[in-house]
């Protein structure tokens, strides 16, 4: 068979696909690294003072009030006396307007420019680190969503500021534990309206009015929910507009000197209510800066800014309160509010605008510095520029201070360039989507699951023709684009590289497939017709109907977040589609009571009654096991935030942390009765076929290491729930055991893999050297005859001799034992009609302990149901099959269905959420990193991959079982079925797997379509995850719903297409032991 | 060929489909405060009945109950409980296979049973009604060349539509708009309900059309 083309031809569709999910995600998915590092008070020193404190000199403002106003877009906020027909929206805030001409001193009214992403999550942390954050900020922990990079909150409570905290709750997730007081309310509803703002309101007066507080943050979210539920432009915006309005004047009246109000909003929204991207409406908010002491020089004046962006606000704020500035942020402050030198107003202790520019500079620069030691994001070219001029600056700077002049307005302006440039260089790397990479990697997608469907539809053709084409035309694409940047650009962008390889490939590929189609289609064969292939009447039957159904799903939140059940639904619905699409066919009863068919139509001999009864029995009794499974696996669900009323699987949380010692024993006893069960219904399906007869190190690896890995993780199971307490004296035993017992099923599984690998033959021989005792019908081999031919043509001529000794020795040794002590055949072979799958199943036993290792106990249970389900569907498939053949429906080659492939590949998203696991970052099961390595690591690979085979155990599981669905037809076909129409005359023979041999290229065309197709699936399904994410960017849930999904659905592709070539290889592997075995068996047969 | 039968069946089904009107108008006027949301339960055993007993009417008036070969009173009795029988088991059958597909266990049983009782004299009552108390007989309707006479193939297309529409009435739960007729069974018996009228609309119509290609071998 054709290992080495199927094999190159799986990786490079593997390859295409990897590079679309690169390029998009390249675009979409802005990645940031968190600088862990934090300002005190000693950092923001002038130039020429002793070293001191920083924040024990007097500040600007002893208090501030912050009032955020959820999407107050800057349309909201003006005012236009001459609109004389206001919108609903316009003209609601007259406060605003009114004092900013009453006082000009002592306000302020500018747009407020937030960066993307526009969500209120990221825009907190945005004004409260003064960076930029991104989707991903990549920091210590994954699993809070608490902010641990240096920020305005964490400044405050160190030099010993109250902050008080009001309204939208995702600050208390944010800064945990950081509020003198916080008074949080539920901000998920997006339909209720006044819950948070009402909540607000009961408290923020008499907050104010008392001593407690030195800052007030106050969240109000009603805007915001009115505009994602009415828009802005309805009649329930105005009046909560007008609600703030007097939330305003209230607190403005109750405001001291010393106390400086920030009204602000925190994105602005589009004119349907909903915000998440960057166009214009959603970027522009309004701040309103107010004090009841002067501090503007007067009206507005030429040189204030036009807009502020918000970065801004935590340097301004930071210096006016007297803490120092957040370590990460890229602000630059606001001059308006500090005077200009020389001109010390009368509130003593304010800094001057220079010596503002000059600490913010100071401390821009030194992030600047700290980050690119630890990234390289950020172009060096622009970095060094960047460097240059704060020397420049500083040196000036420091000079004029030296010289005791008064810094000119040349110095202020080139601090400000220079503020300005390191603002818009981390722009440019950290707060922009790609959308012409985003466009790239969706059409790469795109064609490359095309490409997928065409392979599994033409495989046949395909395999065998493949050549280096698509290799020479995606090198050549790929240096050629390198080249031309090189000219256009000067630099190489790799992402681009590959976007051009990978769509001349794909385009290539295409238009061979179609040539090759057209060609096939002249020479009159049937092969499938290109057009009736993209037909409704074949997309839309059941079985891809159901994967359709699935890819939609992923378009709506809701369905995301139900995912687990939506699956387990369509996975129902498809397995009830089988039996009763076999009716329907008239395949699931025996037609015997039908004289007019039995009489003409078929051959009576193929079709007995009782066999067909006990075929579709056993079909229904699977449906029945899989139907038991499906719905006891709903109960090993997690729960997500979003899911109001749900309570996770009592399964999830590890047996220590169990109190009630009853439970824990009937838990503990669960668990080692499944994991049982698990060993011994895998040694009993080989022991079934004959596969634990040989001394080989497979049936080894069956025998010892399967037992003891699962003794290993009863007795770690054990270990790990013993309570602390209780065994004092045995401490240091316990702790050496939790660290032994998992290293060494490590080592264990380590070594089963390996052996397998090696020497993946389970066949035992059994030659007997009486040639009289020999079939009778066979007539004895003559080899030494064939004296004058060639050793190769010997062989051929010799292999189909023995194959008819297997295949006899095979019925009659295996399944009727030592009956017929007379008519015994001359080879007998253990396990050779299962020599494929029986490694591929041991195989992944063995992978399933060691995932089940990285889980809770408790999910043992669900790893037991989940290899129930696999058998299931293996069996159905085969009934299927083998009713359809018993009704002498025409043989298909090897060719698996779309329906099973279907079931499996959405069995595997099944078990992902029936193994505890949700596509979101907090559900991460990080316990994993630490099995076997309870003190924690010094790397990070080992732990991430630890985590990533914890989280995605059921795909693994199920992609590297993918072959064993073209295997088991064969493994359970039923005598006298196709053979009958094989071979002719000897019918009664059971070849099973072997038969696979006999036509090698059907075999290699068989598996490359059923390969092609779980990728087809699976990748059909990241496909739909890029498009929600694409299409949904200004969604409300994007970043909670969609783009975590997209990124597990894009690391479980990865992880599947791994493990499908994992699968595949190792068939392959098999496959040459076995023609191994056959050369050695051929000489020994001769002599 | 079959013209005259098509027109019965025809004038049959608008029959059920005006007893599914009338009971779906008629508690509205007699109760106070029924709404097909508000108290979908009442609604649901009034259509359950109304389809129930017109279509009995209906199939012993045209003759559609498969002949029986004795003609005893105790037969017809017994053959009477067996089909009682059969509609408790059916009723039983969608209830698990509801529960199955996600439906609560313990929580809305009640909700979950009027469903299967709907769903039952929408589909299993038909059958009782065309081929009588014969599972063997229901299972070789449904294949490809199992019907035996228009009324069969009638009967393939009711159930297929009725099954289908409440299977898609599944589909608007999760969604998050919290909607009256989302909530739990209310979609799901509406989806069959429509999707019951459907097959009663298709069914005579696409005999009509098909009447050429349709063959059947003798009873
Ligand atoms: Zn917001
Ligand atoms: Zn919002």
């Amino acid at each position: 068979m054709k290992g080495l083309p199927l094999l190159s031809l799986l990786l490079w569709m593997c390859a295409v696909y990897f590079v679309g999910i690169y390029l998009f995600v390249g675009g979409f998915l802005l990645v940031r690294l968190e600088v862990n590092r934090t300002s005190t008070c000693r950092d923001a020193l002038q130039p020429g003072e002793e070293p001191g404190d920083f924040c024990r000199g007097r500040p600007r403002f002893r208090r501030a009030v912050l009032l955020i106003i959820d999407a107050l877009k800057m349309d909201f906020a003006r005012f236009d006396p001459n609109n004389t027909t206001p919108r609903p929206y316009e003209n609601k805030l007259p406060v605003l307007e009114e004092t900013v001409s009453a006082k000009p001193s002592h306000s302020r009214l500018y747009p407020f420019r937030a960066d993307p992403p526009t969500t209120t999550m990221q825009r907190i942390k945005g004004f409260t680190t003064g960076s930029l954050p991104t989707f991903v900020d990549v920091g210590n922990n994954f699993a809070s969503s608490a902010i641990l990079e240096d920020n305005l909150i964490h400044q405050l409570g160190q030099v010993g500021k109250r902050v008080v905290f009001m309204g939208d709750d995702t600050w208390e997730n944010l800064f945990p534990k950081k509020f003198y007081r916080s008074l949080p309310f539920p901000s998920f509803n997006v339909k209720d309206l006044h819950t948070v703002d009402n909540g607000i309101l009961q408290h923020l007066y008499t907050t104010m009015v008392g001593d407690e507080w030195d800052v007030l943050v106050a969240h109000f979210l009603g805007v915001d929910h009115c505009g994602h539920r009415f828009g802005p432009d309805h009649p329930a915006m105005a009046d909560k507009l007008t609600q703030m309005d007097g939330v305003i004047r209230s607190v403005i009246n109750r405001l001291q000197n010393d106390t400086l109000l920030v009204v602000m909003g925190d994105h602005g929204m589009t004119d349907t209510g909903d915000h998440g991207g960057e166009s214009q409406k959603e970027t522009d908010a309004a701040i309103f800066i107010y004090s009841p002491s002067p501090m503007f020089p007067g009206p507005p004046s030429q040189g204030e800014p036009d807009v502020v962006p918000q970065t801004d606000l935590v340097p301004t704020l930071a210096l006016l309160l007297g803490t120092p500035i957040p370590y990460s942020s890229v602000g630059q402050v606001l001059l308006p509010l500090f005077p200009p030198h020389g001109q010390k107003q009368a509130a003593a202790g304010s800094l001057s605008q220079q010596e503002a520019l000059w600490i913010n500079a100071k401390q821009v620069n030194r992030f600047l510095e700290t980050y690119s030691s630890m990234a390289k994001d950020i172009p060096p070219e622009s970095l060094a520029q960047l460097k240059d001029q704060f020397s420049r600056v500083s040196s000036e700077y420091l000079s004029t201070v030296a010289e005791g002049r008064s810094p000119s307005s040349e110095l202020t302006a080139s601090l400000r360039a220079y503020l300005t440039s390191v603002r818009d260089t981390c722009r440019v790397t950290w707060a922009r989507f790609n959308p012409f990479k985003m466009a790239a990697g969706l059409c790469i997608l795109m064609f490359a699951c095309l490409m997928c469907f065409f392979l599994s539809e033409l495989s046949l053709v395909l395999l065998r023709e493949s050549g280096m084409a698509p290799v020479v035309v995606a090198l050549a694409a790929g240096v050629f684009t390198a080249g031309g940047q090189l000219l256009a650009q000067g630099y190489v962008e790799v992402a681009w590289c590959l976007a051009s390889a990978a769509l001349s490939t794909e385009v290539l590929f295409l238009w061979k497939a179609h040539r090759s189609r057209t060609a096939v289609a002249k020479n009159g064969s049937n092969a499938p017709k290109w057009a009736s292939l993209l037909t409704p009447s074949y997309l839309l039957t059941p079985p891809l109907l159901v994967p359709l159904l699935r890819c939609a799903s992923l378009l709506s939140d809701s369905y995301v977040i139900a995912e687990g059940r939506v699956v387990t639904f369509l996975v129902l619905s498809l397995a009830l589609y089988v039996p009763i699409h076999l009716n329907w066919d008239g395949l699931l009863l025996p037609p015997s009571h039908d004289p007019l068919k039995a009489a003409g139509l078929l051959p009576s001999s193929a079709l007995s009654p009782s066999v067909v009864r006990k075929e579709s029995s056993t079909l229904l009794a699977c449906l029945g096991v899989l139907v038991g499974s499906l719905y006891l696996s709903l109960s090993f669900h997690g729960c997500r935030e979003e899911q109001g009323s749900c309570q996770p699987s009592p399964f999830l949380s590890p047996l220590s942390r169990l109190q009630n010692s009853q439970m824990k024993n009937l838990h503990y006893i669960l668990s080692v009765f499944s994991l049982g069960l698990w060993t011994s219904l895998l040694r009993r399906c080989l022991r079934h076929y004959g596969n634990l007869n040989s001394s080989g190190a497979t049936v080894f690896a069956a025998r010892w290491i399967l037992p003891l890995l699962s003794v290993c993780l009863g007795l770690h199971w054990a270990v790990s729930a013993t309570p602390e307490d209780s065994f004092r004296n045995l401490a240091e035993l316990i702790s050496l055991a939790q660290l032994a017992l998992p290293r060494a099923a490590f080592c264990l599984l380590g070594l089963g893999l390996f052996l397998i690998w090696l020497d993946p033959l389970t066949v035992f021989m059994k030659a007997r050297a009486s040639a009289s005792a020999r079939g009778s019908s066979l007539p004895p081999p003559r080899y030494r005859a064939s004296t004058g031919i060639s050793p190769q043509a010997e062989l051929r001529h010799l292999i189909p001799q023995i194959y008819q000794q297997m295949r006899r020795s095979l019925d009659d040794g295996e399944l009727s034992g030592g009956n017929e002590v007379d008519n015994r055949p001359a080879v007998e072979a253990y396990g050779l009609g299962t020599v494929y799958s029986a490694p591929l199943l041991l195989f992944c036993g063995l992978l399933g302990l060691g995932l089940l290792l990285l889980h809770p106990e408790g999910m043992a249970l669900s790893f037991l149901l989940l290899l129930l389900e696999m058998g299931a569907l293996l069996h159905i498939h085969a009934s299927s099959t083998n009713l359809s053949s018993l009704h002498g429906a025409p043989p298909g080659g090897f060719n698996v269905p779309w329906t099973p492939v279907v079931l499996w590949s959405l069995a595997a998203t099944q078990f992902f959420h029936a193994t505890g696991h949700l596509p979101t970052f907090p559900s991460i099961q990080w316990g994993a990193a630490f099995v076997g390595f309870p003190d924690g690591h010094t790397g990070t690979i080992l732990p991430a991959s630890l985590v990533t085979l914890n989280t995605f155990a059921s795909q693994i599981l199920f992609a590297v079982a993918c072959p064993l669905l073209l295997f088991w037809p064969l493994v359970c076909e039923v005598r006298g079925s196709r053979s009958g129409r094989a071979c002719g005359d000897e019918g009664e023979d059971a070849v099973m797997e072997i038969r696979l041999r006999e036509s090698p290229q059907q075999f290699s065309s068989a598996l490359l379509q059923l390969s092609a197709r779980y990728l087809f699936i699976q990748g059909a399904q990241v496909f739909a995850s890029v498009c929600a994410a694409a299409i949904l960017r200004r969604h409300l849930m994007v970043w909670k719903v969609f783009a975590p999904k997209l990124m597990f659905e894009a690391s479980a592709f990865l992880v599947s297409s791994v493990s499908l070539l994992i699968g595949v290889t190792l068939v392959l592997r098999v496959d040459v032991a076995v023609s191994r075995w056959f050369k050695r068996l051929v000489p020994d047969a001769s002599r | 060929m079959w013209d005259h039968e098509i027109r019965s069946m025809a004038s049959s089904h608008a029959i059920v489909a005006a007893s599914v009107f009338m009971a779906t108008v008629v508690p509205a006027v007699l109760v106070p405060g029924f709404s097909v949301y508000g108290t979908h339960l009442l609604w649901l055993y009034s259509v359950s009945a109304a389809v129930t007993g017109v279509s009995v009417a209906v199939s012993w008036l045209l003759g559609l109950t498969p002949p029986t070969k004795k003609h005893t009173l105790g037969y017809k009795l017994s053959r009477l409980f067996r089909s009682c029988l059969y509609f408790f088991l059916s009723c039983l059958f969608f209830h698990v296979v509801l529960v199955l597909y996600g439906a609560p266990l313990i929580e809305s049983a009640v909700e979950t049973f009027s469903l299967a009782v709907l769903l039952t004299s929408l589909t299993s009552l038909r059958c009782l009604c065309v081929l009588g108390p014969n599972v063997q007989a229901w299972i070789r309707v449904f294949s490809r060349h199992g019907a035996m006479s228009i009324w069969d193939t009638c009967l393939q297309i009711t159930v297929a539509c009725t099954l289908v529409g409440a299977w898609l009435g599944a589909f608007p739960i999760p969604l998050d708009w919290d909607r009256p007729w989302q909530v739990w069974p209310v979609s799901c018996s509406l989806g069959a309900m429509i999707g019951y009228l459907t097959g009663l609309v298709v069914a005579p119509a696409w005999i009509h059309y098909h009447r050429k290609q349709l063959t059947y071998k003798s009873k």
